[in-house]
Formats: C-alpha cells, structure tokens, sequence
C-alpha cells in the first residue's frame, strides 16, 4: 500500500520533471524582457524622433532666416514675392488670441460642472453627465472645426455684424467647448480625491453645501484644478483643425478678435495643403513653427506636471 | 504517457511507512534565519525544523512573521522588493537560498494555498489544470484526469464536476478556497503551505477545509499559518508561536496549549494580547 | 457673554441657503452648457447632412459637383488605415505596459521612459504629422502612403495605450499572480496566462477609445500630404489613400454653400464609424466588468 501512495503521489511531478528538460523555457524568460525593453524604448524614440526632427530643420530654416527676426519680427509673410518676412509673432498673437477666448469659456464652465458633479449631483445625475461629457471629448475637431464655421460664426454675426467670416472669437469660443470636458473631468477628479472626513467636518459644523464647496474643497483641491487647466491651455495651443476651419491665414500682430487671424498650427496647414517644394525656405520654416509650438506645449505640460505633483505631496 | 492512478489508497500510517524517504522525517530545516525588508527586520534567528506528513501549525499575533516566515519557505516573499535574508532553509537536503536554486522548481514540489480564496478568472478545470499545463502537460485525457482527481482529493468533485467549465468565480468563498487547495494538488506537491486558508471564510467552509486538513496530512505535510488559535488546536500535529520576528516556542500541539514553558506562550494562549 | 447669538445664525441661515440653492442652479445650468452644446453640434450636423445621405453617397468617388460626390475612397482607407494602427499600436503600447509595470525596476532609466511617455501625450497632433512626414514619408521613404499614416497614427495614440494598459494591468489584483507564482509558474507564464487575460477587457477598451481618436484625427494627416482626390481604392499598404477626416477638411473649406451639406454628410459618416467603435468598448467593458 505503501509503495503504491508513493508512485502515485510521484507521477505528476514525474511527468513535469520529463517536460522540463524539453522546454525553451529559460531562453523565454531571459528575452522577454528585453523584447518588451526594446518595445518601450519606442516611445522614447519617437520623442528624440520629435525632438531631432524640428531641431534639424529649424536650424536648416535658421541658415536662411536670422533668428532673431523670427523671434521678434513683427510681420509674417512667407508668400510675399518681392521680401518674404518671418517674424512668427503674429502667429503666437494669433495661437494666443483663440487660447486665450478658450480659457475664458472652459474654466468657468468648466469648473462649475466640476463643483457640480462633485458635490451636488446625484450619483445617478453623474452616470448620465460623464458619458456625455466623454463624448464631447471624443468629438473629432475636425467636427468642431466645421461646426464652428458653420454654425458659431453666423451666429455670433447675428449680434457682432463687424464679424469677418474668419475670427479669433468662434474658433475661441469652440476650443474652449472643446476643452471643456477636459478641466471638468479633471478638476473633479482633484475634488473627488479631497478626503469625505474634511467635507463632513465643515458641514457638521453647519456649513452649506456651497461653503464647503467654495471654502473646502476648492482650496484643497487647487493644485489638481490648476494642472488640468494648464494641460487644457497646452491642448487649445495645439490644437489645429479648428482654427484652421474658422480662423483664417492672415496672420496678424494686434489684439483684434473679429477679423482673420493666424495661428501657428493653421500655418502648419496651410503650407502643407499648399505647393510649396521641398526644400524651401516655407518648407523648412514649418518645422520652426512646429518647433516654437513644441516648447510652448512642452513647458504647459511640465508646469502641469510640476503643479500637480505638488498636489499629490499635499495629503 | 504516465497514466496517473486514480485509485488513491485510504492510508492511515503514513508516517510510518514514509521513513524510508529520509531517515530523521525533517522536510522543511530553517536555520537561523533572517528575514529584513528594507530596514525592518521582520524575522530574527529563526531555527525550525519541520516534519513530513504532519500538520504544524504557525500562530502569534498580526505583524509577528509568520505570514512572512511561511512565505519564504517557497520564497514567494522575494515577490516584494527590498527583501534581504540570511541564514538557510534546507528543503529536502538542499538550501533554498542557493544562487543555482530553481525558484520555479521549488514551487512545483511545494504548494501554497492563500489567505483570500484567489482562483484564477477562468473555468473550474482550467483552474486546476493551470499548473499541469504551465509545467508542459497537455495530454486532454491525463488532464481530465488530473483534474477529477485533485477535485476529489480537495472534496469538492460532487459539488461542481457537473459545472467544471463555468466560471470559478460562480462558486462560493468556501468551495473558492476549497478549489484553490485542489489547484494546489493538481501537481502533486510534497508540502503544502497554507497561509490563514480560513480567515476569509464562514464558520461552516472552515470547518469543512480543516477537515481536508485532516484528510490531506494523510498524504502530504502541511505547515499552516493560523490566526485561530483554536484551529491550531483542532488540526495541527505541531505548533510554533512566534512573537515579533522571533520562534518563542515550538513544540507538540497539546504541550503548547496544555503546559507552555515561555511565560509570553502562555500569555498569548490564555488571550491575554494579540 | 456669548459669542455665537443663535438667533443672529438663524437669520443668516435664510440667506445662506438661498445662496445656496443659487449657486447650485448656476452650476447645474453651467453643466448643461457643455451637454447643450453637443445637442446643437449634432442637430444641426445631422440636420444639414441627412439629405446627402443615399447609397450613391457610400459607393461614389470624390467630385467636383457636390450631388455626385460620395465618400467611398475616404471610406475604405480609414478602414486600412485602422488596419494597420490597431496591430501595431496594440503591440507597442501593450508591450511598453508589460515592460513598465511588470519588468522595470525603480532606476533612472525607466523613471526617464515613464516621464517621456507622460510628456508625448502632450505633443499635439500637428507636430506628430512633422516626425511623420520627416521620418516615415521621406528618410523611410514610404510616400504618403497607408502605411507612413499608419505608423504616424500609431505613434500618436501610443501614451494613451499604454496608459490604459498599465491601468489595466495593475487592476489585476497581487493575489491572482502569487497563485500563479505559488504553482511554480515562472514570471513570463504568470503574465502571459493570468495577468494579460485579466488584464484584456481594459486593453481593450482603451485601445479602441485610442484607434477611434486616430481615426477622427485630421492634422496629421494634412501634414504628411495625404491627397483628397483619389479617384480609386487603396489595394496594399503602400497606396496612395484618402481618410474620411480629410476628406471632411476639403470639402468643409470649399465656398459652394452645397458642399459643406456633403462635409455634414461626411460628418455623419465619421461620426457612425465612430459611435460603432465606442459601442463595441462599452459591451466589452461591460461584458468583462471586473468578476475578481
């Protein structure tokens, strides 16, 4: 009896112990991980990809054009046949101008959702805004884009007939639509994350429920606002198709909203959809363009990095 | 094809007739372990030597290592970064800690049964199949067989062998816990470790998996970390108590709970702490 | 003497709630702007496009006359173009997940991947079109072709399949891979047939979010020179090919008011392709809504 307990109770880890001289097992396991490494390092390589790119052919647009005329030059007209001028302020002016309406729609639209869904509505309230409100998010700009000229602008004639076809104001206003659900969605997360305890001795002590908004939770969660806000600035700085559509190609240095602008993303367009050859100096001053608007995403994203990385320091 | 025997005899003098594998009985021999993660020295000069086919049982208060003294013995501790150790635990002859040692190998020969019931998301059969399967059988027919044997052997083949391809998460906590001991038996382990199987249970599911304690001491030896100290009492053949990363006290079940020689054994016996 | 006089609280009370209620109607109405929005953008889309909706519209090439052009070209190259950004995105960015939180340990090095990965979601879309165009277009040489857009795309949506992926793969709870470990299992098993299975209905889900922003996406496209008159179907990789965004964009800017009904047509069209992706992550999360 004996004897048979223990074949028995040794045949299974017989068998494993047959399969294990078979298996490449050892081999898997010791490459795995660097398949995966080299995997990962793509995205590395795609950002000195980004990097090196934009660097190359800046300083490729920089052998034509001083650089000091583009970064204070107050003109920007590469097409111009007798003196093509470069100076990209314009551009910013323009990339500033339509940033600059969008924050002032989506921050407070956006925010107020934001107290809302966090402190007022009901948990079956939240089920059907968030969904929606992804959607918005997953509206293609180009849609945006197209409803803007078609829609936002003849509408905002209607009560600004000075308006030009092309603006800063409708574009402006869609982006800021457009980046909406973006702070709404993390500025409620930051409020979210403020811990019930804080809530519940600022209402024990009597308190609405807009003080405790207001008094509380904002201030605990301002540092999480903050971030979501900067990171919806360096996506209305991005964003393209929009202002493309809606805003023009006249770039211009002033701080007019009604007439056609330029910002430095439609130029990207511009260029692209038109013949300039490879080679010249409109093809090469893109990627300087492209290169302006790298840095100024790059230090929104880093400044959003560092606020919120304040923020997780806090509780 | 190995054909696996189904017939598994009812033994009831095991310990017995196992001595010709090694002669003083010893399948775990721990000694003067030390255990740090990070900085925290979480076991000290730790020295146990435990016996083949009997139920030891670890009991002590929350934090005092036994979880992570139980967790070394297959090594799965190193599954946390930061662990340093020192010191040997001679499994069948052989140091664990030895830098040719096969990890993999040695989780083979020793099964773990966990303080949450954790079967994986799959069927029933894919669950107890897991580990034949990762260690290279594919055989459907050995399988099945396997299969039906581990279930049996964990006392749970009525209860699902009309369901084995639903979901194991359709089972309840207990038939749960009571399915990841037979996932544990799929391949035939030497040692069984348990680590608080009950803890998350009803009293009715613990009563049923200490009684496949019993039954399973038969054929395997088992060392169980226990909170309860009545189930060290109930099941165990030995029991050690540790106190914060130290062995106190190891001795028979009865002489631990009847007559304890450490004042601190009797303090935490008699309820006094923990 | 007291410092708190109760029936002054009390009378402050009153205001104090209407203030309130005030501002709670204000926040609300504030929600309701965004969801007003969207109700507006789609009527007036819908409403504009419907008429140019017709068979002729899904079988027809592009046109210069507005009641003959149709979206057939534009159609099937965002079809392939999916073809080529789902297998290769999947990969990298699910590669990158496993490699970040199952293999990487605390070094600088992997500090420097994970800070890159958070920093290129941050890279908008256009300059991706510029690495595009530089590397895939010209230095690989693969033309304005499904393929360079393909990889383009793929790049773009990378950080955010790997962070879905990484979510995903950390949900799995520690318990299910030390049962797998407990089995002797050795780390590459314990991912490959506990974790990933785990771990897919989320990869999944992320991963069609991110493949149906790619779809939507138009600027890179315009960057690297994808045409819009495409007068036949894309039949390898390396075609020549249109995608609905940018056919969208073109006939979005013609003047004839006629065109931007067929641009609201496209609109639709884009937007169907769309709502069918997100439908098919919503039954997938909730068919696999987390069982452990």
């Amino acid at each position: 009896m004996a004897t048979s307990e223990q074949t028995e109770k040794l045949s299974i880890q017989q068998m494993i112990e047959e399969q294990r001289g078979k298996k490449a097992k050892k081999r898997i396991e010791k490459s795995i991980p660097i398949i995966l490494f080299l995997i990962a390092s793509i995205s590395v390589l795609t950002t000195f990809g980004i990097v090196f790119t934009l660097i190359f052919e800046t300083i490729e647009f920089f052998q034509r054009v001083p650089f000091l005329d583009f970064i204070f030059g107050k003109e920007w007209l590469p097409f111009s046949n007798k003196e093509p001028l470069f100076g990209i302020l314009p551009l910013i002016a323009g990339t500033l101008k339509v940033t600059a309406i969008a924050v002032v729609v989506a921050v407070p639209f956006g925010l107020a959702s934001a107290v809302y869904l966090s402190e007022y509505a009901s948990d079956n309230t939240r089920r059907i805004i968030k969904p929606i409100l992804e959607v918005l998010a997953g509206v293609p700009t180009i849609v945006y884009g197209f409803f803007a000229l078609t829609f936002v602008t003849p509408l905002l004639q209607q009560f600004i007939p000075d308006l030009k076809i092309f603006n800063a104001l409708s574009p402006g206003i869609v982006v800021g639509i457009m980046i909406l659900p973006m702070i709404a969605s993390l500025s409620e997360d930051a409020m979210t994350s403020v811990p019930n305890s804080i809530r519940d001795g600022a209402l024990a002590l009597g308190a609405t429920k807009l003080e405790v908004a207001v008094k509380v939770v904002l201030p605990a969660a301002l540092s999480g606002i903050m971030a979501s806000i900067v990171l919806a600035v360096s996506r209305a700085i991005g964003e393209t198709m929009i202002v493309s559509l809606a805003g023009g190609s006249t770039p211009r240095f002033d701080l007019d909203m009604t007439d056609s602008i330029q910002t430095m993303t439609a130029y990207i367009v511009q260029v692209s959809t038109g013949d300039a050859g490879f080679g010249t100096t409109i093809y090469y001053s893109i990627y300087a363009v492209g290169f302006t608007l790298f840095l100024f995403t790059l230090l929104m994203n880093w400044l959003a990095h560092a606020i919120s990385k304040r923020f997780r320091e806090e509780y | 094809m190995v054909q696996v025997n189904l017939n598994k005899p009812q033994l009831k003098e095991t310990t017995d007739s196992n001595q010709n594998v090694n002669m003083n009985n010893i399948v775990y021999d721990t000694k003067q372990l030390n255990l740090w993660y990070g900085n925290h020295h979480a076991l000290k000069n730790i020295d146990l030597a435990i016996k083949e086919n009997e139920v030891t049982a670890i009991i002590g208060p929350s934090g005092c290592g036994k979880s992570t003294y139980i967790k070394t013995l297959n090594r799965m501790v190193e599954l946390v970064p930061s662990v340093k150790t020192s010191g040997q635990i001679i499994y069948r002859d052989r140091n664990i800690f030895d830098s040719d040692y096969n990890v993999e190998e040695l989780r083979t020969r020793v099964g773990m049964v966990f303080q949450k019931p954790n079967p994986f998301p799959k069927s029933i059969f894919d669950n107890i199949a897991y580990g034949p399967r990762i260690h290279g059988i594919k055989n459907k027919k050995t399988l099945d067989e396997i299969v039906e044997k581990s279930l049996r052997g964990a006392a749970i083949w009525d209860e699902v062998k009309d369901r084995l391809h639903e979901n194991a998460y359709g089972l309840s906590g207990g038939q749960q816990q009571r399915i990841c001991i037979a996932r544990a038996l799929a391949i035939e382990p030497d040692v069984i470790l348990m680590d608080e199987p009950t803890s998350a249970l009803d009293p009715i599911s613990t009563l049923k998996v200490e009684e496949l304690v019993q039954e399973l001491k038969e054929n395997y030896s088992i060392i169980i970390v226990t909170h309860n100290m009545q189930q060290a009492a109930r099941i165990s053949d030995k029991t050690a108590f540790f106190l914060n990363g130290e062995v106190i006290e190891f001795d028979q079940t009865d002489t631990i709970f009847s007559t304890p020689s450490d004042k601190r054994t009797e303090d935490y016996i008699s309820g006094r702490f923990g | 003497m007291r410092h708190i006089d109760h029936k002054n609280v009390v009378k402050r009370m009153g205001s104090r709630m209407i203030l309130n209620k005030t501002f709670k109607a204000i926040f609300f109405m504030a929600t309701l702007f965004a969801l007003l929005s969207l109700a507006i953008l789609f009527y007036r889309i819908v409403s504009q496009g419907i008429g140019f909706i017709s068979i002729d519209f899904f079988t027809n090439f592009g046109s210069r006359i507005p009641e003959n052009a149709g979206i057939v070209a534009a159609l099937v190259g965002s079809l392939w173009m999916m073809a080529v950004i789902a297998p290769v995105s999947l990969i990298l960015g699910v590669g990158s997940a496993i490699y970040l939180e199952e293999y990487a340990k605390k070094n600088k090095l992997n500090d420097f991947i994970r800070m890159n990965i958070a920093n290129l979601a941050g890279v908008p879309s256009v300059v991706f079109g510029l690495l595009g165009l530089t590397i895939f277009v010209r230095a690989l040489a693969l033309g304005n072709s499904i393929l360079a857009a393909g990889f383009t795309m793929s790049l773009l949506i990378l950080p955010v399949i790997i962070v879905a992926s990484q979510e995903a793969i950390r949900a799995v709870p520690k318990e299910l891979r030390e049962a797998s470990y407990g089995m002797g299992a050795t780390k590459w098993q314990t991912i490959s047939k506990v974790v990933l299975p785990s771990a897919i209905p989320g990869i999944l889900t992320g991963g069609i979010l991110a493949l149906s922003r790619a779809i939507g996406e138009t600027a890179p496209l315009v960057v690297i020179g994808i045409p819009v008159i495409i007068q036949f179907l894309p039949d390898n990789l390396l075609s020549q090919f249109t995608a609905l965004p940018m056919q969208i964009f073109d006939w979005a800017k013609r003047p004839q008011e006629a065109f931007q009904s067929v641009a609201a047509a496209g609109i639709i069209v884009l937007m169907m392709f769309l709502l069918i992706m997100n439908s098919i992550a919503v039954v997938i999360r909730n068919k696999f809504q987390k069982r452990y």
